[in-house]
């Protein structure tokens, strides 16, 4: 059943989550449900296994390290992340390595090295990070809306992203809610990501659709659909606490969700793969996919991160590699 | 060899890019500063595959019972590397009185021990061939490159990997013949004369020679003139494999040494994979013979999109079906056919992705799209071209893609809207070129596929399993794809309808085109 266009379908009494009782949806949704493309799930494997076999070397190589570093977004989601933890990590995004490392000696003269995109950190630490960062241009984001589980009430989810803007929290990274994705009730998973939207305000959204939780390459491509009509500005593919996470394929799946949009409406929505990016091998793979996929122009923090923490240490290595020729050895490199 | 050669087809790519990467570097520092507005983009490094694995000898010899001997005819001719147009090395081109030296070997050979030999230890041979195919798979794979000109990325992943493929698979049947026809009585047939195309030289070898081997038949052999090099290569791999002389023979030449192959009156069985000009020669001249024959020749293989396809990836498959090997693919997937509500979309689709293909020195790891094979098959795809040009169709090529300056190169392209009366929907290509139009119901897919003189393979893309079943049903092709496309197996079997040929290889049904069965 469509009701009117544009009208939304009204929300359960109380903000807790039900399954509407009569299947109602807008007729955006339904419009998406009805237009969201199939994926074969070999062939978008076997595509996806191309970009491990291209070789970027030498000055491409320093640029594109450079690049991916840039568009890291730092992260720690612990129940046992504290101020001193975040302020630690704020650190780590403001100097990657030491003043020493970042001269090149035999020439006389100053590394440059990108600071990483934004830290990534729980709403009740933004207020701890905010005052960490403050004086750059390193973005905060946080992740709102019952992370990583997004099993709450929506009220529950609005406060939290509210909250996490007000902290000043310049990007909100939410997740859909897959109870309802999973069960069929598209309607709500769409209505939660525009009530999250509004209420991000000037902050930048990205939905985290779970991709290791929905079972298929189709579905991977249906929630990013969904995300991408409802007003993400990015779309992400995990939280980091459900294996798998990122992987190339589905990556691959909605990065040309991304692209279709684009075709449609002109509007370039963002793409984060999160978690499971160790090295900067990977990183460099996935780059390597975003240029022959969507092209050049998603090739900027504004249109692609990283969600990793990991992958900042093994791109500075890279990094320090290309412009010394040896590798530093692990201890080099901060922990965190 | 030297690599000096393969240095001068390094495309030359744009200055710009490595300006661009310097300032991106800066750029992208703190927080990704957005004022310069320009779009940061990388280049992939050419990635050169090693020749210094391969050693090329200057002047090649025939490979006639067991040993490399000069030929009698004391001709040579050149073989080119075609993605520099210059000259690998020298061919010997074998006359009436060397294909006769190699048939009595063969013959000598099959009475002699071959036939004698169990299956048992026949298969023996066969997975020692195989296991040093694996061996000296990337030795293999640079050659078959520098005289093919097909992408290292394919003969490393796809052509050598299926050549050894095809030895294990036949060795493991070597024994167990008498379930190839369960409940007959199966034996050898004898000397068999075997002629193949330059597309896949060594794939094609190993389709021919692992078979009759298996089946205990001895082998004369001639690869197509412009690509030997990896059949006598192979040559070497059966000496050290200590095949017994005289089992497989190769002697190299062009029609004339292939006529006299075919017409040789040892052989007790032809089998021809190329063109169907040849092959319809080839016919006639065995009409009234005893000897067998299998044909396996050209193609105008429809690919069929539905509607309800997972369209991104049909665009893959439409671009492994077409652009894999330069297009010279008999069973390539030539005509596609797509259902007219999503023709736009889809074509839209196609052209964003062949932007970017990269077409380059076949070495390069990041090569997509290769040399094309001879100045000559570069010349009839050209004229082909026009034709289409001329006929009408809207003609399509990626103008981002640069070619090489020296080489024989060719951007893939298609014409969209064509009719099936245009020459390009009925005339093979054998290169980059595809053809598009669009169909309304799946009967009309059935019929616009069926609407051809050839029926090598067909491709369909549909979600509904029950839709790709049916319509597979209705096609009058011998291989058909199912959501992928160009997808090869030793244990499936590969032949055509109508002008395509007759025969199958590979597989069991293969195994009967080499046996005798009772």
């Amino acid at each position: 059943m469509i009701t009117e266009k544009g009208t939304m379908k009204s929300k359960p009494a109380g903000g807790v989550y039900a399954a509407p009782a009569d299947g109602a949806v807008s007729a955006a949704v339904a419009a998406i449900i009805a237009g969201a493309r199939k994926i074969d799930e070999v062939g978008a494997n076997e595509r996806a296994d191309f970009f491990t076999k291209r070789s970027v070397k030498k000055q491409s190589k320093l640029a594109v390290l450079n690049l991916a570093l840039s568009m890291c977004d730092l992260t720690t989601l612990e129940g046992a992340d504290t101020p001193g933890k975040v302020i630690q990590l704020c650190g780590k995004a403001r100097f990657p390595a030491t003043p020493e490392m970042l001269t090149d000696k035999a020439a006389g003269k100053a590394l440059v090295i990108p600071s990483v995109a934004a830290v990534c950190v729980y709403p009740s630490l933004v207020a701890v990070a905010a005052k960490a960062l403050k004086g750059t241009n390193i973005k905060i984001a946080s992740v709102a809306t019952a992370f990583p589980s997004g099993q709450g009430p929506l009220e529950a989810k609005i406060i939290d992203t509210k909250f996490a803007v007000e902290q000043g929290a310049h990007e909100i990274d939410m997740v859909i809610n897959r109870g309802a994705f999973l069960s069929g009730d598209y309607q709500t998973v769409f209505d939660e990501i525009v009530e999250i939207k509004k209420a991000c305000g000037e902050a930048h959204l990205k939905v985290i659709l779970e991709t290791g939780e929905l079972g298929s390459y189709d579905r991977v491509r249906l929630a990013s659909d969904i995300a991408i009509e409802a007003g993400g500005d990015f779309i992400k593919t995990s939280t980091g606490k459900v294996t798998p996470a990122a992987t190339l394929p589905v990556t691959l799946v909605m990065l040309q969700a991304i692209q279709d949009h684009y075709v449609k409406t002109g509007k370039k929505v963002g793409m984060k793969p999160a978690g499971g990016i160790r090295t900067a091998k990977q990183a460099i793979q996935y780059l390597c996919m975003v240029k022959e996929t969507v092209g050049a122009e998603w090739l900027t923090p504004d249109l692609f991160r990283f969600g990793a923490s990991v992958l900042v240490n093994d791109l500075l290595k890279q990094i320090f590699k290309e412009h010394t020729g040896r590798y530093y050895y692990d201890k080099v490199f901060s922990l965190d | 060899m030297s690599t000096s050669s393969t240095e001068n087809t390094k495309v030359k790519r744009d200055k710009t890019a490595a300006d661009g990467e310097a300032a991106a570097a800066t750029k992208v520092g703190a927080g990704g500063d957005k004022s310069s507005g320009r779009t940061f983009d990388f280049d992939y490094a050419p990635s050169i595959e090693s020749t210094e694995i391969v050693k090329i000898q200057p002047q090649n010899k025939l490979f006639i019972d067991g040993k490399f001997v000069t030929p009698k005819s004391a001709k040579y001719f050149a073989t080119m590397n075609p993605a520099t147009g210059e000259k690998l090395a020298e061919i010997a081109d074998a006359n009436g009185a060397d294909v006769d030296l190699a048939m009595s070997a063969a013959s000598r050979a099959y009475t002699k021990t071959w036939s004698k030999l169990s299956g048992r230890e026949r298969g023996r041979y066969l997975f020692r061939i195989a296991r040093i195919i694996q061996e000296r798979a990337r030795e293999l794979a640079v050659l078959e490159t520098l005289d093919n000109g097909k992408p290292i990325r394919e003969s490393r992943d796809v052509d050598v990997p299926l050549v050894a493929a095809h030895f294990f698979y036949h060795a493991g049947w070597a024994d167990k013949l008498e379930y190839a026809a369960p409940g007959r009585t199966v034996s050898s047939l004898g000397v068999v004369g075997q002629v193949i195309p330059w597309n896949f030289p060594l794939l094609m070898a190993a389709w021919k020679i692992a078979p009759a081997l298996a089946c205990g038949n001895t082998v004369v052999l001639k690869p197509a003139e412009t690509t030997s090099l990896s059949a006598l290569l192979l040559a070497e791999i059966f000496q050290e494999a200590g095949l017994p002389d005289g089992v497989v023979n190769i002697v190299t030449g062009a029609g004339a040494t292939g006529a006299a192959v075919v017409n040789h009156s040892e052989v007790k069985k032809v089998a021809f994979t190329g063109s169907t000009e040849v092959g319809k020669i080839i016919m006639r001249s065995l009409a009234g013979t005893n000897k067998r024959l299998t044909l396996e020749l050209g193609g105008k293989s429809a690919h069929i999109i539905f509607e309800d396809a997972a369209l991104d990836q049909a665009v893959e498959g439409v671009i492994n079906g077409i652009y894999f090997n330069q297009g010279h693919v008999c069973c390539a997937g030539s005509r596609l056919l797509v259902e007219e509500s999503i023709a736009n979309v889809f074509v839209e689709k196609l052209k964003a992705r062949m932007q970017k293909l990269r077409v380059g020195n076949p070495l390069d790891k990041n090569t997509d799209i290769g040399a094309i094979n001879s100045e000559g098959e570069l010349k009839k795809i050209r004229s082909l071209v026009a034709t289409g040009q001329a006929e009408g169709g809207e003609f399509f090529e990626p103008t981002d893609i640069r070619l090489p300056e020296k080489g024989y190169y060719h951007r893939p392209c298609f014409f969209n809207n064509v009719a099936a009366a245009f020459t390009l929907s009925r005339t093979e290509v054998f290169g980059p070129v595809l053809t598009i139009s669009t169909f309304r119901t799946a009967q009309e897919a059935i019929a616009k596929a069926n609407d051809t003189q050839y029926g090598l393979a067909a491709g369909i893309w549909s979600e509904k399993g029950s839709k790709v079943y049916k319509v597979a049903q209705g096609l009058k092709a011998g291989v058909i794809w199912a959501n992928t496309y160009n997808k090869f197996d030793p244990t499936s079997p590969f032949g055509g309808y109508n002008e395509s040929g007759f025969g199958r290889e590979g597989g069991r049904h293969g195994l009967l085109s080499y046996l005798e069965v009772k």
